[in-house]
C-alpha cells in the first residue's frame, strides 16, 4: 500500500465535503436528530410506561401517518431531483409550462406514490399486528389531507433548495423530514417537550394531527377544532412553500443556475 | 426581423458573462454563434429562452419582448437541443416525445411522433430507453423533441459535439432540409467551423462576453485575412482584446 495515494484518495473526499455546506451539515444532522428523537422517546416511555399499555397500535398507527407524510415529500423531491439526474432539468424550464402548472403536477403525482406505500403497509398491518390504521374512522381522512399539504409543502421547500443551491442540496431533501420528527411529537405526547419546543411544535401541523390520532384512538372522540387547525396550519405552510418557491426560481433565473443544471 | 437582441448584458458576480451586445437574425436565417469557451454563448441562449434573467437589455422575439411579453407564448414558439441536456433516461423515446408534445400542445400527436421517427431514423429503437441509446441516437432523438413542436426559432448549442463524422454529417443535412423546407429561424452555437460554413447565412464572434465581429463567413474570413474560417477564428481568438 502507498500512503501517497490511499492520502490522495482521503483529500478526494475531504475536498468533496469541504467544498459543500450542505454535505457538512447534513453530516452533523443525522446523529443531532436522532439523538433528540429517541431521547425524547426514551424519555416518556421513563415517566409514563403505562400510558399505551390499553391502547394496541397507538405507535403502529403513528408509524403509518408519519410514513405517508414522508413518502409525499419524498416522493416530491425524488421527482424532482429524476429531472436533475436525467440531466431533463432545462428541457422542462423551456417549455411553455407556468411554474403552478408545475407545482400542480408535482403536488397530484405525489399522491399517487404516497399511497401505493401506503395502502399496502396499512393493511399488511391488520393480519400481522392486528393493528388498524381506519379504526380512526372518517377522521383519518382529514388527518391524511393535513399531513398530504404539510408533506407536499416540505417538498416545495426542498425543491427551491435545489433550484437555489443546486444538486448539492441532495442530501438535505433525504433528511429534511426526519428534522421534524422530534418536533412533531409523533410517538408521544408534546407534553414531554420542553416548555419553549412546546410553544415551537404547537406551530407545526404534526403535533395537531398526532396529539389527534392519539386522542382517537384513546378516548374515542374526534376533536374536530384540533382536526382544522391541524388543516389550517398546514395551508399556511403550503402559501408559505409556494412563495418560497417562486422566490428561488427567480434567484435561479438570476444566478443562471437553470441551464445545464445536472448531476 | 424574428430575433432581435438589444444591448444585452448578464453580471455574474461582478463579471460581465455578456456584455452589451446587439444583433439581430431575419426570419428564415441561420446565425452561427462562435467563440470560444465561456465566451457567453451559453449564457445569451439561455437569455433567449427566458432561464436567465438579463441584468439589462431587450430580447425581441418576433415582435414580442421577453422581458414583458407572456413568456410562456414565445417559448410555445421556440426549441433548443444541446448534447448537454438529455432527456429522462428511463422512458423510452415515444414517450419522452409523447410527454414534450403534450408540454408543448402538439396537435394530432401521434401523427408528428411518427413523422419526426421517419425522418430521423427513429423507427428502429422508438420503443427503447433513451438511457440505452448509443451518443448518435440519443442526439437524434434530442433533435425531434426539439422540433416536436414545430418551432419557427430553434436555438442548437453545439448540436453534432461528440458525433461520429457520418452521424455528424447526417445531423447537419437534416438540419439543412428541415429548414429549407419549413422555413425557420435557427441560432446555432457551434465550434465547428466546417459546420458553421456549410449551415450558417452569417456568423456572430464573441469573445469575452462581446461580439467582435460578424457578417457572412466569407466576410470574416476576408476581413481577417485567413483562409477559412478555422484560422479566423484561432487568429480572433489568440488576439488580445481585438475588436471590430
Amino acid at each position: 500500500m502507498r500512503w501517497h495515494k490511499i492520502y490522495a484518495l482521503c483529500l478526494r473526499h475531504i475536498y468533496l465535503i469541504s467544498n459543500s455546506l450542505p454535505r457538512i451539515i447534513d453530516l452533523i444532522y443525522w446523529p443531532t436528530v436522532q439523538i433528540f428523537l429517541w431521547g425524547f422517546i426514551s424519555k416518556f416511555f421513563t415517566l409514563n410506561s403505562e400510558y399505551y399499555s390499553n391502547t394496541v397500535g397507538i405507535i403502529l398507527t403513528a408509524a403509518i401517518l408519519y410514513d405517508f407524510l414522508f413518502r409525499v415529500s419524498i416522493s416530491y423531491n425524488i421527482m424532482f431531483l429524476e429531472e436533475i439526474w436525467s440531466r431533463n432539468f432545462t428541457n422542462l424550464f423551456i417549455a411553455p409550462i407556468k411554474l403552478s402548472e408545475m407545482i400542480a403536477s408535482l403536488t397530484i403525482t405525489a399522491v399517487f406514490r404516497s399511497l401505493i406505500g401506503l395502502i399496502p403497509a396499512a393493511l399488511l398491518a391488520i393480519p400481522l399486528f392486528g393493528v388498524s390504521v381506519f379504526k380512526i374512522g372518517l377522521p383519518l381522512l382529514a388527518l391524511l389531507l393535513s399531513l398530504y399539504i404539510f408533506g407536499v409543502t416540505l417538498g416545495l421547500l426542498v425543491t427551491s433548495g435545489l433550484l437555489r443551491f443546486g444538486p448539492s442540496f441532495e442530501n438535505i431533501a433525504w433528511a429534511s423530514l426526519f428534522f421534524l420528527a422530534p418536533l412533531g411529537c409523533i410517538y408521544y405526547p408534546v407534553e414531554i417537550l420542553p416548555l419553549s419546543l412546546q410553544i415551537i411544535a404547537k406551530g407545526l401541523p404534526l403535533v395537531h394531527v398526532f396529539e389527534e390520532m392519539r386522542n382517537i384512538l384513546l378516548n374515542g372522540t374526534v376533536n374536530y377544532i384540533e382536526v382544522f387547525i391541524s388543516i389550517l396550519i398546514s395551508i399556511a405552510y403550503f402559501i408559505f412553500g409556494v412563495i418560497i418557491f417562486y422566490v428561488a426560481y427567480s434567484g435561479a433565473r438570476i444566478r443562471g443556475t437553470l441551464i445545464n443544471m445536472g448531476e | 426581423m424574428s430575433i432581435q437582441i438589444k444591448n444585452l448584458s448578464k453580471k455574474f458576480n461582478q463579471v460581465y458573462a455578456v456584455n452589451n451586445i446587439n444583433f439581430s437574425i431575419s426570419t428564415n436565417k441561420t446565425v452561427g454563434l462562435l467563440g470560444p469557451n465561456g465566451c457567453g454563448k451559453t449564457t445569451s441562449i439561455g437569455m433567449m429562452l427566458g432561464l436567465i434573467k438579463p441584468t439589462s437589455g431587450d430580447i425581441i422575439i418576433q415582435n414580442k419582448n421577453i422581458n414583458t411579453f407572456e413568456r410562456n407564448e414565445l417559448l410555445s414558439i421556440m426549441n433548443f437541443a444541446s448534447p448537454y441536456v438529455e432527456l429522462p433516461k428511463k422512458l423510452s423515446v415515444k414517450q419522452n416525445l409523447e410527454i414534450y408534445g403534450r408540454l408543448y400542445g402538439v396537435k394530432n400527436l401521434s401523427l408528428r411522433v411518427n413523422e419526426l421517427a421517419e425522418d430521423l431514423n427513429l423507427k428502429d429503437f422508438l420503443n427503447k430507453k433513451t438511457g440505452e441509446l448509443s451518443s448518435g441516437q440519443k442526439n437524434r432523438v434530442s433533435l425531434a423533441k426539439s422540433l416536436i413542436n414545430k418551432p419557427e426559432i430553434l436555438l442548437l448549442d453545439e448540436p453534432t459535439a461528440s458525433l461520429d463524422p457520418d452521424i455528424g454529417d447526417y445531423v447537419r443535412t437534416y438540419v439543412q432540409s428541415y429548414k429549407s423546407k419549413n422555413k425557420i429561424t435557427i441560432l446555432l452555437a457551434s465550434h465547428n467551423m466546417a459546420e458553421v460554413e456549410r449551415l450558417c447565412d452569417s456568423v456572430i464572434m464573441m469573445k469575452k462576453g462581446k461580439i467582435i465581429d460578424q457578417g457572412t463567413s466569407k466576410e470574416i474570413i476576408s476581413r481577417h485575412g485567413r483562409a477559412n474560417l478555422e484560422e479566423t477564428f484561432l487568429k480572433i481568438v489568440r488576439s488580445k482584446d481585438e475588436m471590430a
